[in-house]
Formats: structure tokens, C-alpha cells, sequence
């Protein structure tokens, strides 16, 4: 047993430097730190950075030769490299983003704030690869507390004290049922890895079509579903999601919208896609769960959650609520590449978590901004900031017509990538209804550039709105990519195709 | 020769537009670098109609670079007669708006100019793409400065126009999306085939696909050109559109935008979809009949000048639609010129109507009367082009509506004289409203003093105007200096849709089935 946690200790040093990370910087806050101390709470900050930088540099020092860690709790293979250099890489932005929010710097215990990402970081790095149902369960419990205290983060705010309360009470009730699940599923298979849990359904022994234990089998598929269906925010295991994002500081938002989101997908994609894949008889996937059309039931949730987020979106007039729907939608996008369960879905999946990436965090970065400026996140708020605010206007408007997925910019290149996975498995009416939901998201997105270039200020005052150089300079850091990616897009999906043909099955 | 001469007009604007944007230090600096830039592209495109092989029915000027491998995409422009055409047209009506503009728009011009000639490069590339994603690609860059070009100079309801224009365009475009991309994987199960989107290739793939899905790919793509178009009854957006946008933007719109759609429905759905096309000819050319009819009945009420020319566009569209659709090389060939016809003809219209609207800052009919003892030149100017429109022998219209209505009547694809007849029928109403509205505005008693006040035409307006008279005429005298340009094309085009309709182009969906 200890040869094999000895063996597994050099291929985890990244996630051994995350969870140092958390705790040095708890042990620092705790020593220096105290009520009132802010300075500490930023020396925190630099620490927790220090420890992501690290990290990422570590990472491609990895061997990604596909293999188990720690017996079967962890996989390691390109597939979760990917996952975690976008983690990380969110992380490091969110720490950014952080130290200049007014919303978190004015807290007291801004410190700790800084704790808990990491905290979060470490527990997403082990969903990326969680193989186990033990590791599965635990991360994404770790990834969980630390969010609900990062929701409820600032403490004088009625409104995050209410998203904390609605976070806990639904993810406590989600993960319960789940962890339900996973029990029925170990009392039938008789095992916890997912691999194991493969060859025993697939050996077609223990679960019989005519039986009740097929049902059994449904029901802990379901609610197991229900479990990941909360972490990724799938309609209808959504409801938590808008109030959360709109009680919980900017950055935390993007963070969850952007990291929690992508790790939630990537454990899911490894359990649905290994667990229950038929080698034996060749049926391929789903092949051990017959009678039901799971690609049909996942391909109904995705056109749920696309349709009900950007429908509900068009009415909201708080712009962190609006990106928390429209949020939901790109859930709903990103899980069509699920429903084909092919490797160009995949390879879409991923190549759009990279382009949502930098086109979500930029768009959360100017409503954080525009916050902190003008103490508003109201879309009425935002007539003239075109003309008041230049590069702040067409960065925003770059990141929403980018979300919208109009060529030339990123965005397209991410739609177009999902659509062709599910046009080339002949979901053509799923296509249509994911452009559909294109149309749909363009009048809310519209919105926005069209208060901030087509209608006056509300009160007149068009004085210049000046921003510090580094909001400046950080917008065009994210309006690059998105650039970028739209014209000459190439390397990205090679990228996103090599970590998907190495996925660990 | 100049290399490479296509890319160079095709991104010199783009070019410009930086120009523009970077050297904002004034707005007549930012005005001249507008003109001189989409000047100087004109004058490049030239070489594009000159140097154009008539006799060759192939893609000439063809630039093709590898743009992404991982999805078979490349960067692969040219043009054939048909495009050729319709980017010189560009390039010659660009100009025309931006000097146009140079008193009109007073508020954020380096914008303005900016957004004009993005648009420019957007619309050539449109045109001359041989590559369905590149095509893709600038038929949504479009979008953009479209809707800032209504949205900020636009009139009092200019917020409503832009959404209207917007929602409709993009639900079109993404249906499109979806055939292009079903388009690129029908093309990978192809015996040794793999997926691609370009168009020189899924010219001979696209014929074979059964005739069921087919209809579906030919009904996605025609939606959006359709829409674009505008046919009945998709043309709502069209009069918003219109009346909202500056003079300008309408031009602009009228003039090339609304090309777009005819351009595409030729050059996919006839090309891509033949069988296709064969089944829905008759539908589409009874949207253009219907369009014809009532665009004109509907201007024939206007109390607006914009909004009765806007009406009348859609009329004037209906004829090119039912030329297409007639599947004849005379009706091709009609629909062409017509595009031309129709982009001089109501582009000029528009301009008249914006340089009235200059001096009375109102479109009213009834505010009008006896302009023409006021201001004689602009009457004059007005005379000839509202003729051009009605299709007064001699002058440009005439000619393509004549070649539309024959082929049409020739025409073995749509097999009855009625298409004809009523068609006819919107020519005569033509006339009725044009010079309806013409003698009410133009001739009789003043009807508001304020008229009396009003000055001739400036020389930089004559200077814009007269280009497009002398084309008027030209096109009407001597048509054949541009349809000769375009003849092969045409008869690539229509010969594949005969060999199709002969069932001579053998595929294997046909033998299947």
C-alpha cells in the first residue's frame, strides 16, 4: 500500500503545491494576520499566487502518459492536464482580479478569502482526475465548502449572506443525493473505481435487464446525475445559480462560472464516459445501459438549460445576474459535445472551455470594474459608457459578441466546433435549436452595446469615466485571445484534440 | 497587371478603416482618408473588370492559402463574371456613400468612415469568397457596423430598426450555419472524401446529395439570403431599416446589402442545390411575383419618400428574384443587370431623397411641390433616375426587366405564361407610383413656403450624382459591355441546372433512388 503512495507522490507535485499553498498561507494568516490587518490579508494574496505561479510551472514538467495514482483515486492523462492548466490559470486571474476589487479588499478577512481559492483550486485539480467514487465525492465536496464560504464572503451584504444560505442548503441536498447514488452503485457493482465499475457492468454479471437491479442501476445513474447536474449548473439543478452569482463578489462569479463549471464537466465526462462503456460486447457508449436513450435524456437537459438561461436572461437589468444566466446557457452549449460522446465532441468541449474562458472572465472583469467605479452593476448604468469609457466599451462589447458567437471572434469558433460534433452525429435538430438559442442570446447581449453606444447617459453627464491603466491594460489582455482565437484558431484545437485521443478509458 | 489585385482591394478598406481610426485627429481628416482609400480601391478594381477573361467561365484572380488545417479551411478567393460584377459595384458605390456623408454626418465621423469601410471589405469578401466558412465569416462581419451605422446616425426609431435588422439577419445566418457545416460533413462521407467547406469542391459533391436533404440544406440557405433579399414575406425589417438609417446607410444598403442575398441564392442555391432549385422554382418565383405586386401597391401609399422607395425596392427585388428562378440564361442574365440596375438606380434614389431631406429636414410628399422652378438641376437629376426605376426604354431598368420578363417567358423550369403576366403587371404599377409621387413632389404649386427657400445642388452633390446617371444611360444604350463580362458564367450555371433537369447529371443519389 505505501510503495503505491510512494510511487504516485512524483507525478502529483502540482496538487502537493496546491494544497501547501493552503496551508502556508492559512498558517501566515493566522500568525500575522488578525481584525483590521489588511495589508497581511494582501501578503496572503501574493503567497497564494506565488503558490498557483509554481504550480502552473510545474505542469508541463508532467509526464501525461495515461496512469492511475494512489491505487485507482486519481487518473492522470491529458484530458485532466487540460482541465487544470485552465484551473489554475483561472485561479491565478481570479487572485488578480481580487486584489483589485473594492468588493473583496474592503473586507476584513480579506486573507482567508484568498485561503479558500486555493482550497478550491486544490479540490477542482482533484475532480479533473477523480476516478474513484470516494475521490469524486470528496473533491467535490472540498470544492463546494470552500465555494460556500466564498459566496457568503462579504459578510455586510444581505444579499451574499442569502447566496451562501440557498448555496448550502442546495448543495448539501444535491451532494446527499448523489452520494446516495454512488452507495446503490457500489452495493451493485461491488466496486468503487470507475473502471472496475466498467468491466463489472459490462461482464453484464450483476445487473439484469428484467430486474429490479436495472432499476436500481436507472436510479443511482440519475441521481448521480443530479450531483454533477448542480456543480455544472444544468437546468433543472440550476436554481441556486443566478442568485449565487449575483450575491457572491465578482470574482468569486467568474471563478465558479468559469473553473467550478469546467471541473464539474470534466468529472463528469470521465465517470459517464468510462463507467459505462461496453468493451465486451462492443456496444460503445452507454453500451452497459440499455433501454434508455441517455444520449436523448442528456441532449434534453442541454436544450433546457440553453434555452430556459438565455430566455430568463432577456429580462434581467443586474448585469452579474444577466452573465449568471447566460452562464447557465453556456452550460447548455457545452453539454451538446456530451450528448455525442465522440471525440470531436469532446475536442469541442474543450476548445470551448478555453475560448469561454477568456470571453466569460473578460466580461466579468468589466462589470467588476464598471462596479467598482461607478458602484453599479444596473444596465441603465452603462448608457454612454461607449463614449465615456472607449476601451472599456469595446472591450465589453468585443467579450459580448464574442459570448454571442459572431465571427470574426472566438466565440464563433467555439459554436461552431459544438455544432459540428453534433451535426456530424446527425443531432441536426439540435443544432438548430443550439442556433436558435444563438438568436435568442444576441438581444440580451445587444442590450448591453446598445446602452452603451446607442442611448445617452441617463442623467446627461458624459464626462469621461477614467480607468486605471491596468484595468486598461488587463481588458486588452483578454480581448487579444479573443481576437486571436477567431482568425487562427488551429493550434487550439490540435491542442484540444490530442488531450481528448489520450483520455484514459 | 498588379498581383495579387483581389486581396489588394479586398483588404485595402479594412486598411483604411485602421487608418481612419488611428489618425482620428480631425473629422475632415479622417473624411479624406475615407474617400482617398475607397477611391483608390475603386480605381484598383478596375483592373479586376478589365482584366476579367470573358470567354473563361472559370474562377480568375483565385488566391488560396492553407488558413486552418484542422478543419480543412482555407483562405480561397476569386471571381467569376457574376461576382466580378457585383465587387466592382462595391467598390464604385463606397465612394459615392462616403462623399455623400460629408456634410450629413456630423457626429463621430472617424467612426462613420471606419465602419463604412469595414463594411466594404466585409461585402467584397462576401462576394468574391470561394470558401464557405471564409464566406460565413464576412457575411456576419457585416452585422457589425451595420448595426452601428442605423443605431448611431440613424432617425428617431433607430434603436427599434437595428434590433429588427439584427434579429432577422442573424436567425437566418445561423440556419445557414448549420447546412454549411452538414454541407462539410455530407462532403467527408464521400468515397475518400473528408469534410470541407470549399465551394469549388462542394460544386460537384453537393448535386449528389438526395433530394431530401438536400431540400432542407437549399431551404436553410435560401432563408437567409431571402431575408436578405428582402422576398415577401420576410421584408419587414426592410422599411424600418431603411427609413431609420442615414442616407448613407441606406445607399449602402440598398445598393450592395441587399445583393448579397440574390448573389447568394445564384451562387449556392443553383449552384449547390440544383435538383433542389428545380423543385423549388416556381415557389420562389411566386414570392417574387407576389413581392413585385405588393411592393408596389404598398409604396403606391407612402406618404414618405424613404419609406415609398423602400417599399419599391422590395418590388424591384421580386423581378430579380423571378429572373433567377426562371432558370434561362436571359433571365439570369436579366436578374444580374438588374442588380446593378437596381443598386444605381434606388442607391441614387436614396441620395436624392437624403439631399431633400438635408435642406427640409422632412421626407413628407405633401410638404413638397414645385420644386422643379426652385431647383432645376436636382429636379433633373431626380427625372432621369426615377425613369431608370420605372424602366423607361433607354435607361438602365428597362433593360432588365425586359431580359427577366422574356426569360421568364422562355423559361421550361416554370412552364406558364402567368409568372409573365403579372409581373407585367408591377412594371405598369411602377411607373404609376414613381411619377405619382414624382409630380406631387416635383411639379404643381409649393406647399410650404419653406420651399421657396431652398438651393440647387451643391457641385460635390452633382459631382456624386453624375457618375451614376452616366452608368444609368450606359447600361441602357450599351448593355453589353457588362453582360458580355458575365455570359459564360451565367451559362455554366444554367447548363448544369438543364443537365439536371434532363436528368443527364448522373449521381448516385439518383441512381439510388
Amino acid at each position: 500500500m505505501i510503495e503505491i503512495i510512494f510511487e504516485s507522490i512524483p507525478s502529483f507535485w502540482p496538487e502537493i503545491t496546491l494544497s501547501l499553498t493552503f496551508v502556508i498561507s492559512m498558517i501566515v494568516e493566522f500568525i500575522v494576520g488578525g481584525k483590521g490587518k489588511k495589508s497581511t490579508g494582501m501578503t496572503t494574496g501574493l503567497i497564494v499566487l506565488l503558490g498557483f505561479t509554481v504550480t502552473i510551472l510545474q505542469m508541463p514538467f508532467q509526464d501525461l502518459e495515461p496512469r492511475l495514482l494512489f491505487g485507482t483515486m486519481i487518473t492522470l492523462d491529458p484530458f485532466a492536464a487540460f482541465f487544470k492548466y485552465l484551473i489554475v490559470a483561472a485561479g491565478i486571474i481570479v487572485i488578480v482580479f481580487s486584489m483589485q476589487s473594492h468588493e473583496v479588499r474592503r473586507q476584513e478577512t480579506v486573507g482567508e478569502f484568498f485561503c479558500f481559492i486555493a482550497a478550491m483550486t486544490f479540490g477542482m485539480f482533484l475532480m479533473a482526475g477523480a476516478s474513484n467514487l470516494l475521490m469524486i465525492y470528496l473533491s467535490i465536496e472540498l470544492v463546494s465548502l470552500s465555494s460556500y464560504i466564498l459566496a457568503g464572503f462579504s459578510k455586510k451584504l444581505k444579499r451574499s449572506g442569502e447566496a451562501a444560505l440557498k448555496y448550502v442548503l442546495f448543495g448539501g441536498a444535491a451532494s446527499g443525493v448523489m452520494l446516495y447514488g454512488m452507495s446503490l452503485l457500489y452495493g451493485l457493482t461491488g466496486a468503487l473505481d470507475i473502471y472496475s465499475i466498467q468491466s463489472t457492468l459490462a461482464a453484464g454479471m450483476v445487473v439484469d435487464v428484467h430486474d429490479w437491479s436495472f432499476v436500481v442501476l436507472m436510479l443511482s445513474i440519475i441521481m448521480i446525475l443530479v450531483g454533477f447536474g448542480y456543480k455544472i449548473s444544468a437546468v433543472p439543478f440550476h436554481f441556486w445559480t443566478p442568485d449565487v452569482y449575483e450575491g457572491a463578489p465578482v470574482s468569486v462569479t467568474a471563478y465558479l462560472s468559469v473553473a467550478s463549471k469546467a471541473a464539474g464537466f470534466a468529472v463528469m465526462v470521465r465517470f459517464f464516459y468510462v463507467a459505462f462503456f461496453d468493451s465486451v460486447l462492443d456496444l460503445g457508449k452507454w453500451g452497459s445501459l440499455p433501454l434508455v436513450d441517455w444520449n436523448m435524456i442528456i441532449a434534453l437537459l442541454s436544450v433546457l438549460t440553453m434555452t430556459l438561461g438565455n430566455v430568463v436572461a432577456i429580462w434581467q437589468d443586474n448585469l452579474k445576474r444577466m452573465l449568471a444566466y447566460s452562464s447557465i446557457a453556456h452550460a447548455g452549449y457545452i453539454m451538446m459535445g456530451l450528448v455525442v460522446m465522440s471525440d470531436l465532441g469532446l475536442t469541442a468541449m474543450l476548445a470551448y472551455f478555453v475560448i469561454y474562458f477568456f470571453m466569460n472572465l473578460g466580461a466579468f472583469y468589466i462589470v467588476m470594474s464598471v462596479a467598482d467605479r461607478i458602484g453599479s452593476e444596473h444596465i441603465d448604468d452603462y448608457r454612454g459608457l461607449g463614449k465615456r469609457a472607449p476601451v472599456i466599451g469595446v472591450g465589453f462589447s468585443i467579450f459580448l459578441v464574442s459570448l454571442t458567437g459572431l465571427p470574426p471572434l472566438a466565440g464563433f469558433i467555439g459554436k461552431w466546433m459544438l455544432f459540428s460534433a453534433v451535426i456530424e452525429a446527425h443531432y441536426i435538430w439540435l443544432a438548430v435549436i443550439g442556433v436558435l438559442n444563438s438568436a435568442i442570446s444576441l438581444y440580451y447581449y445587444a442590450r448591453v452595446f446598445r446602452n452603451m453606444y446607442l442611448r445617452e447617459p441617463l442623467n446627461g453627464d458624459e464626462s469621461p469615466i477614467t480607468f486605471s491603466p491596468l484595468v486598461i491594460v488587463i481588458t486588452i489582455l483578454f480581448i487579444i485571445p479573443n481576437i486571436i482565437f477567431g482568425v487562427y484558431f488551429g493550434p487550439l484545437i490540435s491542442y484540444a484534440q490530442r488531450s481528448v485521443e489520450l483520455f484514459l478509458q | 497587371m498588379i498581383p495579387h489585385v483581389l486581396n489588394v482591394v479586398l483588404f485595402l478598406p479594412l486598411i483604411g478603416a485602421a487608418a481612419v481610426m488611428l489618425a482620428r485627429r480631425s473629422d475632415s481628416a479622417a473624411r479624406w482618408t475615407g474617400v482617398v482609400f475607397s477611391l483608390l480601391t475603386f480605381v484598383l478594381s478596375l483592373e479586376l473588370f478589365f482584366g476579367y477573361d470573358a470567354n473563361n467561365p472559370a474562377m480568375q484572380f483565385v488566391e488560396k492559402v492553407s488558413w486552418i488545417p484542422a478543419l480543412n479551411v482555407s483562405y480561397h478567393v476569386g471571381l467569376d463574371g457574376i461576382s466580378m460584377l457585383l465587387v466592382v459595384l462595391t467598390t464604385f458605390i463606397t465612394p459615392i456613400v462616403l462623399i455623400s456623408s460629408w456634410s450629413s454626418i456630423t457626429k463621430n465621423v472617424p467612426l462613420y468612415i471606419a465602419m463604412m469601410l469595414i463594411l466594404e471589405t466585409a461585402m467584397i469578401g462576401v462576394f468574391s469568397s470561394l470558401d464557405i466558412f471564409l464566406f460565413y465569416v464576412f457575411w456576419e462581419m457585416i452585422l457589425i457596423p451595420m448595426y452601428f451605422i442605423i443605431g448611431i446616425w440613424g432617425g428617431k426609431n433607430r434603436i427599434y430598426a437595428t434590433v429588427k435588422f439584427f434579429i432577422y439577419t442573424m436567425v437566418g445566418s445561423l440556419l445557414m450555419l448549420i447546412a454549411i457545416i452538414w454541407l462539410g460533413y455530407y462532403a467527408s462521407t464521400m468515397p475518400g472524401g473528408e469534410f470541407t467547406t470549399d465551394i469549388t469542391m462542394l460544386f460537384d459533391i453537393a448535386p449528389t446529395i438526395p433530394l431530401g436533404i438536400q431540400g432542407w440544406m437549399f431551404a436553410a440557405f435560401a432563408l437567409s439570403f431571402l431575408i436578405k433579399v428582402p422576398a415577401f414575406p420576410l421584408h419587414t425589417w426592410l422599411p424600418d431599416a431603411h427609413v431609420e438609417a442615414p442616407t448613407g446607410g441606406s445607399v449602402i444598403l440598398a445598393g450592395v446589402l441587399l445583393k448579397m442575398g440574390t448573389y447568394g441564392l445564384i451562387r449556392f442555391n443553383l449552384q449547390l442545390f440544383p435538383q433542389a432549385s428545380l423543385e423549388f422554382a416556381s415557389f420562389l418565383s411566386v414570392l417574387g411575383v407576389v413581392g413585385i405586386i405588393y411592393g408596389a401597391l404598398v409604396s403606391m401609399v407612402q406618404k414618405d419618400v424613404k419609406k415609398l422607395v423602400a417599399y419599391s425596392s422590395v418590388s424591384h427585388m421580386g423581378f430579380i428574384l423571378l429572373g433567377l428562378f426562371g432558370v434561362t440564361v436571359t433571365g439570369l442574365q436579366g436578374g444580374l443587370i438588374q442588380m446593378v440596375n437596381h443598386g444605381l438606380s434606388t442607391g441614387a434614389l436614396f441620395l436624392i431623397v437624403g439631399m431633400i431631406y438635408d435642406r427640409r429636414h422632412t421626407r413628407m410628399i405633401e410638404e413638397f411641390g414645385g420644386l422643379a422652378r426652385q431647383i432645376p438641376i436636382f429636379a433633373t437629376f431626380f427625372m432621369i433616375v426615377t425613369l431608370s426605376s420605372i424602366g423607361l426604354p433607354g435607361l438602365n431598368g428597362f433593360v432588365g426587366e425586359f431580359l427577366i420578363l422574356l426569360g421568364s417567358f422562355q423559361s421550361d423550369v416554370l412552364g406558364s405564361p402567368w409568372y409573365v403576366v403579372f409581373a407585367a403587371s408591377g412594371v405598369v404599377f411602377a411607373a404609376v407610383y414613381m411619377l405619382w409621387m414624382y409630380q406631387r413632389v416635383v411639379f404643381g404649386v409649393s406647399r410650404n413656403p419653406e420651399n421657396e427657400k431652398l438651393s440647387d445642388l451643391s457641385i460635390r452633390e452633382i459631382g456624386l450624382l453624375l457618375p451614376v446617371v452616366l452608368f444609368i444611360v450606359w447600361i441602357g444604350v450599351y448593355p453589353s459591355t457588362f453582360l458580355d463580362k458575365t455570359e459564360s458564367s451565367v451559362q455554366r450555371v444554367v447548363e448544369k441546372l438543364e443537365k439536371v433537369q434532363r436528368g443527364e447529371y448522373l449521381t448516385t443519389s439518383v441512381s439510388e433512388q
